[in-house]
């Protein structure tokens, strides 16, 4: 909005004139200094922070919620259901999006309205992580401190996989939900098996892609040495009777061991700058399984 | 209507008298309240683009912003143009299918619409990455209201023909198979649930609570000639449906052609409510809600019922959809919360307050 076009507005407009003024006025004094973006995806706002970039952000979608200050930010929806107005209403001048966010048709019209997209590819092992933090350095034109980032997440990766011995890796089994007390567990081509295979051990389920219902002799079948959830919080002690007085769990070695591990959700499964803390967080407790 | 005596008129006290002139003025009172609520839907939204400053804009001939220029006619007009379309095919269609089946719980689900409409969506959301990839490119993302449009339309014929016999269709046969349709369609359904990853699982639940907010001027283009051919066909079948009322061999003694009255009827309601779920997605209510809520005030005249259904249904979901992308702002809840959070109660309320009136 320039200043020039409001003072040829009609007579009939005064209060929305002011207030128009102001905005351009509040515009003309940000412009300078600030980006306006908006993060969409967990593991990008998660990098924006890392890089030290927080103070340019100005929304982000719903599933941006580490660190737990980026909660204060508007949000702006779930990322695959996305308003184009509400996006517009923040007013960005760039938009980070992990891979998949949408729906495409609203995308369309925000790169109409002149705003800069750039979707940050997504992936489930090491490089995709150093590809991520690449994508969001270049974006905010930070690329010095991407390297520094890319350089330090590599080397902590390393570090946290040491902890295990490669002769008999442990297999396991990360179970989504237990609803109900049924196994909902991860397949092959998930984030979880992402995790699983950079902290040393072998996924116990590779019959079937992504997260399905198991049946409780598959879950028995499966063996597990370790039970890899997601932490909800609330009292682990009678989550942990109830996992293991399971029929098929109880019967595996896990099981029998009560061997569970429990990892915040976006901290396991978010492949962002914090993988190296839920590897280090998993492979010991593989080290210990195995010790 | 004709079919009811002076005693029964008495009876329904409200709606008794010159129904055609009260009919008159509802309509001219929907037709303004449909243009107030659409003025405010292009003034309002979660971003602050002003209406009226674009209007001066325009006006005056000088340059509008980028942004405010996508803001008002790439994003807030065609969305009030699809909830204009959408919401007046789901009322209509909801009103012809309640005279059809002389039910007034009927709604275009009975036919099968949103039961195909919605395999065919959920096959498109989970079977369409196995599809080559030139007709993925070509199809774009009007794979998945394409799909769903041919879903619905697929089985409202297939119902079509399994209950039409020796050229009569039998509407019994057609509720009951509809029935065992959706049945069968909720299990393939369910298979393709199974197999869908997490992703395609939000995208399926987002879908089934409807939207406009992917609304472009193509969705727009594609959906509207279905849509206002059969708004426009749906007058021809009042006189019949008033008929029909009577029941079906009374109808037929009265001259109206019931073979040809319901066959139009079944296409009228299966492109309009297949372009309209195609190109939203499931929303709820309004076919059942905007017709009762008619009849209550107008009687179930369907020469005037028709119109008049087809201006509310149009201002009720512009008013719904301004509420859906304002109320969480910059978010924005899907349309289908908010006709059933809105519908369900008034429905409630209209019916224990109504209770002696209502009967179709």
């Amino acid at each position: 909005m320039k200043p020039s076009s409001i003072k040829r507005a009609g007579p009939f407009q005064l209060a929305i004139l002011a207030f128009a003024i102001a905005i351009a006025l509040a515009q003309k004094v940000f412009a300078d200094e600030a980006d306006r973006v908006v993060s969409i995806g967990g593991s990008v706002t998660e990098i924006v922070f890392a890089l030290g970039q927080q103070d340019r952000l100005i929304a982000r979608d719903a599933t941006s919620q580490f660190p737990p200050i980026a909660s204060d930010l508007p949000d702006i929806g779930y990322m695959r259901a996305l308003s184009p107005e509400g996006v517009l209403s923040v007013d960005p001048d760039l938009i980070l999006a992990e891979e998949g966010s949408g729906p495409p048709e609203v995308i369309d019209v925000l790169e109409a309205a002149g705003i800069e997209f750039i979707s940050v590819p997504d992936g489930y092992d090491g490089p995709a992580i150093t590809a991520k933090i690449e994508a969001v350095a270049a974006a905010l034109g930070v690329e010095a401190r991407g390297a520094e980032l890319i350089a330090e997440v590599e080397a902590q990766l390393q570090q946290a996989t040491r902890a295990v011995a490669d002769d008999r890796p442990p297999r396991v089994l990360f179970i989504l939900s237990l609803q109900g007390g049924r196994v909902m567990a991860s397949g092959t081509d998930t984030a979880a098996a992402g995790i699983i295979a950079l902290a040393g051990g072998v996924n116990a389920v590779t019959e079937f892609d992504g997260y399905m219902p198991m049946s409780d002799e598959a879950v028995a079948a499966a063996a597990p040495d370790i039970i890899l959830m997601m932490d909800r919080g609330g009292n682990h002690a009678a989550a942990d009777a109830d996992l293991f007085s399971h029929p098929a769990l109880s019967i595996t070695p896990a099981g029998a061991a009560q061997r569970v591990v429990r990892i915040d959700g976006l901290l396991l499964l978010g492949f962002g700058p914090r993988t190296p803390e839920a590897v280090r967080q998993l492979s010991s407790a593989i080290g210990t399984a195995q010790g | 209507m004709a079919s009811l005596d002076d005693a029964e008129l008495e009876k329904l006290g409200p709606l008794a008298g010159d129904r055609e002139a009260r009919a008159r003025r509802v309509a001219v009172f929907l037709g303004a309240l449909l243009i107030i609520v659409s003025v405010a839907s292009l003034a309002t939204g979660a971003s602050g683009t002003s209406l009226w400053r674009v209007l001066g804009a325009v006006l005056s001939g000088e340059e509008i912003a980028t942004r405010d220029r996508v803001i008002l006619f790439d994003i807030r007009l065609p969305r009030l143009t699809l909830a204009i379309l959408v919401g007046a095919a789901l009322a209509v269609s909801g009103a012809v299918m309640q005279g059809l089946f002389r039910n007034p719980l009927a709604d275009p689900g009975l036919v099968g619409v949103g039961a195909g409409a919605g395999l065919g969506a959920i096959g498109a959301i989970v079977l369409g990455g196995l599809l080559p990839v030139a007709f993925q490119e070509a199809a774009g993302y009007f794979l998945v209201p394409l799909a769903a449009f041919f879903g619905g339309w697929s089985t409202v014929i297939l119902l079509y023909a399994i209950s039409t016999q020796r050229g009569r269709t039998s509407v019994a046969v057609m509720l009951l198979g509809g029935i065992a349709i959706a049945a069968l369609a909720g299990a393939i359904s369910g298979i393709l649930i199974y197999m869908a990853n997490d992703q395609q699982l939000r995208d399926l639940t987002f879908w089934g609570l409807g939207s406009l907010a992917g609304a472009t001027w193509i969705k727009v283009a594609t959906a509207a000639p279905l849509i206002v051919l059969a708004l426009l066909a749906a007058p021809f079948l009042a006189r019949s449906l008033n008929g029909l009322a009577l029941g079906e061999a009374a109808a037929a003694h009265l001259g109206i052609p019931i073979q040809r009255m319901k066959t139009v009827s079944i296409l009228t309601v299966a492109g309009a409510t297949g372009a309209a779920v195609a190109v939203s997605g499931g929303i709820g209510f309004v076919g059942i809600v905007v017709p009762h809520l008619l009849r209550l005030a107008i009687g179930p005249d369907h020469r005037m019922l028709l119109p008049n259904a087809a201006l509310l249904g149009a201002a009720l979901l512009i008013l719904a959809d301004m509420i859906a992308r304002t109320i969480v702002a910059p978010a924005e809840l899907p349309i289908g919360i908010v006709t059933a959070v809105l519908g369900g109660p008034f429905f409630l309320w209209l019916l224990l307050r109504n209770r002696s009136l209502l009967d179709l």
